[in-house]
């Protein structure tokens, strides 16, 4: 290196990490949006499930009702909390899984690991579209489910502290899973085949389009391996009434155990993204 | 580290997969602002070589320093310095080409200007284009403007030029030649050798994993390589070639011959960087299979050569087809 260069170089700082993580989140989301496939099987596919739960079942009265017909809630306010839930889910195991799967076969992470990007920042920039778009669609969900499907939303405050805890807890460890299960698939084409089915088996068993109550009790055994199951349960436990968790598997919300699920899982899913994240497949 | 240091210090590196051995005793060493063509049939450990550089594989054995830096221990600093324009470029691309370019710029220390380097890259009819949108060739110089867009010491160009058409492969020459006039100093490898001739300083045969030739781009496979070649058809319409460092005799002698009349389809060749090439490669080739055959008779495919080859006679007529 000449001795005008090294001067050059001493004056300009690098970019940091966290600046470069905020642009990358820019970056990130703005993909997210221009792919239609993410957009539909991501973001809108809980707001395509509950329309369709709420057409359906529309003239079966509401869940949890007495036996005189009065009480209970509407059918689109029984599956919103599994909705909700369920875009967590997605947004990051499904997106990020699918999502890392293509850029390792594709090229892209080869290239970002020739390049000065910190893989912290690419994890920042990872994350934080997760966060974003999970943001935006819960936000979009509510607002349908308050205008569109005329349910009341609680106002407790205690009950949205709750919501946001489990939104934020919940959102992290999907991420961190999705980055983890992206090493999985062996090619980029792969990569939906391989996730799809993993993601749609645990809505199914974890209380979002099959009331969670009605569930056989090994079925819901299984599923309280799985994090989705206390996220869905912690969302029940903001938009149903009190009453309702007599209904769950110890007849309470159980929001502790839902923070120590959510908690190892987090703990496991940050360890696993670690330990198999790779800008390339490397040799020995 | 001194001016006089070699950028890319390569000692006897050595890269095995379980038992194959794609890169034996690798040797070579690149100056400061030199452009250095590495050459060589697919398979023959060139991609390798150029991965162990860039840090992207580890080696076996050996001895590698890149910037001053082993590329095992590279870290975000030195990747800043480095530019890469990979062999396969296949992202999905749904950013337009201007948002790809500053966004990777954003990562370096001291960017080249976005503009400029669209500009330079013959992108600018194409700067609000998805990069899904384009063609091969245009996708080809989104990667190549990536791989400058932060100014780097050291650029490696993996056949940088697939898939462009004459035209944009002219334009790139001078937009590499811009570079080299900047005092970057360039790794590049091709199978285009009209390319290496045109870019290179120096170049580096690699076959078989091994290096097994080495010099400047004028020089490479020695003085014999180079004789120059006439060619021209005879009266019985058979093309004929000889090999000589009087060409202009041979000529006359021909004229001289043919009673005055000319000789049909004459032509004097300096033998190009893609004969040489081809020769010394083959020779390679030639020489694995008769070891590997174990001391049986050796093929003579060094005379099969399109442009001849140093092993053979020099001035000697030979019939090359009908």
């Amino acid at each position: 290196m000449s001795a005008t260069q090294t001067r050059t170089r001493a004056h300009k700082k690098a970019p940091g990490t966290l600046l470069l993580g905020l642009s990358r989140i820019g970056y990130e989301t703005r993909l997210y949006f221009r792919s239609p496939d993410t957009l539909f099987f991501t973001f809108f596919f809980p707001f395509i499930m509950l329309g369709i739960f709420t057409a359906a079942f529309s003239t079966s009265g509401n869940i949890g009702a007495n036996p005189d017909g009065t009480g209970g809630v509407s059918v689109g306010a029984y599956y919103l909390p599994g909705m909700l839930a369920a875009g967590m889910l997605l947004s990051g195991v499904q997106n990020l899984a699918v999502d890392i799967a293509g850029e390792k076969s594709d090229g892209t992470l080869k290239r970002l690991g020739g390049t000065p990007l910190s893989p912290l920042s690419y994890f920042l920039g990872k994350i934080g579209q997760v966060f974003v778009t999970a943001i935006l669609q819960a936000g979009l969900l509510l607002l349908v489910a308050r205008f569109v499907l005329d349910i009341t939303l609680p106002s407790e405050p205690e009950k949205w502290a709750t919501f946001a805890w489990v939104f934020v807890f919940g959102v992290i460890t999907s991420a961190f899973l999705g980055i983890a299960l992206a090493s999985v698939p062996r090619s980029g084409k792969s990569a939906t085949a391989v996730v799809i089915p993993v993601v749609l088996v645990l809505q199914f068993i974890s209380g979002v389009y099959l009331q969670f109550t009605a569930l056989p009790e090994w079925m819901q055994n299984l599923a309280s391996v799985f994090p989705l199951k206390w996220m869905a349960q912690g969302m029940r436990s903001v938009f149903l009434p009190e009453g309702f968790a007599a209904a769950e598997q110890n007849g309470s919300w159980d929001l502790a155990w839902v923070a120590g699920a959510l908690g190892v899982w987090l703990v496991v899913g940050l360890v696993l993204s670690r330990v198999t994240f790779r800008w390339i497949r490397r040799d020995a | 580290m001194t001016v006089l240091d070699p950028v890319v210090q390569v000692r006897d590196l050595q890269k095995s997969y379980g038992s194959v051995e794609a890169v034996r005793g690798v040797s070579f060493s690149i100056a400061a602002g030199e452009t250095f063509a590495l050459l060589g049939p697919n398979g023959a450990g060139k991609s390798t070589t150029i991965e162990i550089l860039e840090g992207y594989r580890d080696r076996t054995g050996g001895e590698v320093n890149v910037l001053g830096v082993d590329p095992h221990h590279g870290g975000l600093d030195w990747k800043a310095r480095l530019g890469i324009v990979l062999q396969t470029s296949g992202e999905s691309g749904n950013v337009t080409v201007t948002e790809q370019l500053r966004h990777f710029a954003g990562f370096y220390p001291n960017p080249r200007d976005v503009d400029e380097v669209i500009d330079a890259a013959g992108l600018r009819e194409k700067a609000t284009t998805r990069i899904s949108k384009l063609s091969g060739g245009q996708r080809r110089r989104v990667d190549v403007a990536l791989g400058i867009i932060g100014r780097p010491e050291l650029l490696f160009l993996d056949e940088p030029t697939t898939g462009f058409d004459p035209e944009a492969r002219h334009q790139f020459w001078d937009l590499i030649r811009g570079l080299k006039a900047e005092g970057t100093t360039i790794l590049l490898t091709t199978h285009y050798l009209d390319e290496a001739a045109q870019l290179g300083d120096r170049a580096g045969i690699i076959a078989g994993g091994r290096l097994i030739d080495i010099g400047s781009i004028d020089e490479i496979g020695g003085a014999d390589a180079r004789v120059p070649l006439v060619r021209w058809r005879d009266s019985g319409g058979l093309l004929r070639e000889k090999r000589t460092s009087q060409p202009a005799r041979v000529v006359a002698d021909l004229l001289a011959r043919g009673d005055g009349g000319e000789p049909e389809d004459l032509e004097v060749i300096r033998p190009s960087l893609e004969d040489v090439y081809l020769s010394l490669v083959r020779g390679h080739e030639a020489e694995a299979a008769a070891s590997g055959a174990g001391n049986t008779v050796r093929p003579s495919r060094r005379r099969h050569g399109d442009g001849g080859a140093p092993a053979s006679p020099v001035g000697s007529d030979k019939d090359v087809r009908a």
